[in-house]
């Protein structure tokens, strides 16, 4: 990839440093088939060492390379530069929403750990000396379950995300998405700590609905719909605990 | 910031409000074709228990459905948390509903 006979392209980075960062422009060679992460690879291989990004699988499964690609939440690994180009210019800068590390690199902490708040975990109905329960793969539950289960966990929802931007305790699509595949999980027992965790004040009803993590999910999943599913079923709560009171 | 709480009583005041301002709007447009004066709607709104608690329970839901609102816009646009949240968010409810109680109390007591 050490061609330089069609410097085509004009990439700015953004950069960090102790000020708050900056852009700075490369020049790339432009290739029939190239991906954004194979532009950044290009920059830090051949003409700027210290350019720090992250990826690992470049297959589209980690979740590890999203960036900021003109200004939208990417994949850069499976996002093919003649798709987003704006000219000959691409602007590639850390996910928004999440606090920056080095460049291109933002720390998930915040991320993940709102997976956690959101009760986006196993909770087990049996010990491992029990039989496996068995699945109905036709259960319409078990669909609702289906449809949220491949998500990798590369926060392109979450950086997607105006009310994660407006208020930034808001859990965010990922984490709630979880919860729902949880709580629709059969092998789930926990679905009333779910919906305790998700109506809370930084919980799912503060989701407007504006279906920015439906738009950019890599994976064309639905956290969209999966939000709506926590509002209706917490909604509910309130009317059987008053039954049962 | 918003909790299943606010959620719920945001959503059920709009529902509340749905009929009340297709009725409002209704009764406008109803009350000014024949060219009414004030003191003639007056002599059909006062007293009347019907339009007491039309209005009244129009403020009420106004009253909790704006300030719920603006509470999400200003804590997400201006960054206000915490008690002062609070404190604003039913501010904004109290000013609402004094306001229009004054006005429904004006426009439907003898």
């Amino acid at each position: 990839m050490g061609s330089t006979d069609n410097m085509r392209l004009e990439v700015t980075v953004r950069r960090s440093d102790a000020d708050g960062g900056y852009d700075q422009i490369f020049k790339v060679p432009a290739y029939a088939h190239q991906t954004v992460l194979d532009v950044v690879s290009w920059i830090q291989q051949y003409s700027d060492p210290t350019l720090t990004y992250r990826f690992a699988c470049r297959v589209g499964m980690c979740g590890s390379c999203a960036m900021m690609v003109n200004g939208a939440p990417r994949w850069t690994c499976r996002t093919h530069v003649n798709k987003v180009l704006n000219g000959d210019r691409l602007h590639i800068a850390p996910l928004r929403n999440l606090p920056v590390v080095k460049d291109l690199v933002v720390d998930m902490d915040p991320f993940f750990d709102k997976w956690i708040a959101a009760e986006g975990l196993h909770h087990p109905t049996r010990t491992r000396h029990d039989p496996i329960v068995s699945i109905d793969p036709e259960n319409p539950q078990r669909g609702e379950a289906n449809a949220g289960i491949e998500c990798i966990n590369c926060s392109v929802c979450y950086a997607a995300c105006d009310t994660v931007a407006g208020n930034s305790d808001y859990l965010g699509p990922a984490a709630l998405l979880r919860a729902w595949t949880v709580f629709n999980d059969e092998k789930n027992a926990g679905k009333q700590d779910i919906l305790d965790a998700v109506s809370g004040s930084s919980g799912c009803h503060n989701c407007h609905s504006m279906g920015s993590c439906s738009h950019f999910c890599p994976n064309a999943l639905n956290p969209m719909t999966a939000i709506a599913g926590l509002k209706r079923e917490t909604a509910k709560t309130i009317f059987r605990r008053r039954k049962d009171a | 910031m918003l909790d299943l709480r606010l959620y719920m009583a945001q959503r059920i005041s709009a529902m509340v409000m749905i009929p009340l301002v297709l009725g409002h709007i209704a009764v406008m447009i109803y009350a000014i074709q024949g060219g009414l004066s004030s003191a003639e709607i007056l002599s059909r709104t006062q007293g009347s228990a019907f339009w007491f608690l039309f209005y009244g329970v129009f403020v009420v839901a106004v009253s909790v459905h704006a300030a719920i609102g603006l509470r999400v816009i200003v804590h997400e646009w201006l960054g206000l948390r915490g008690i002062a949240l609070s404190l604003l968010t039913w501010t904004i409810c109290l000013v609402l509903f004094v306001m229009g109680a004054r006005a429904v109390m004006a426009v439907t007591l003898l």
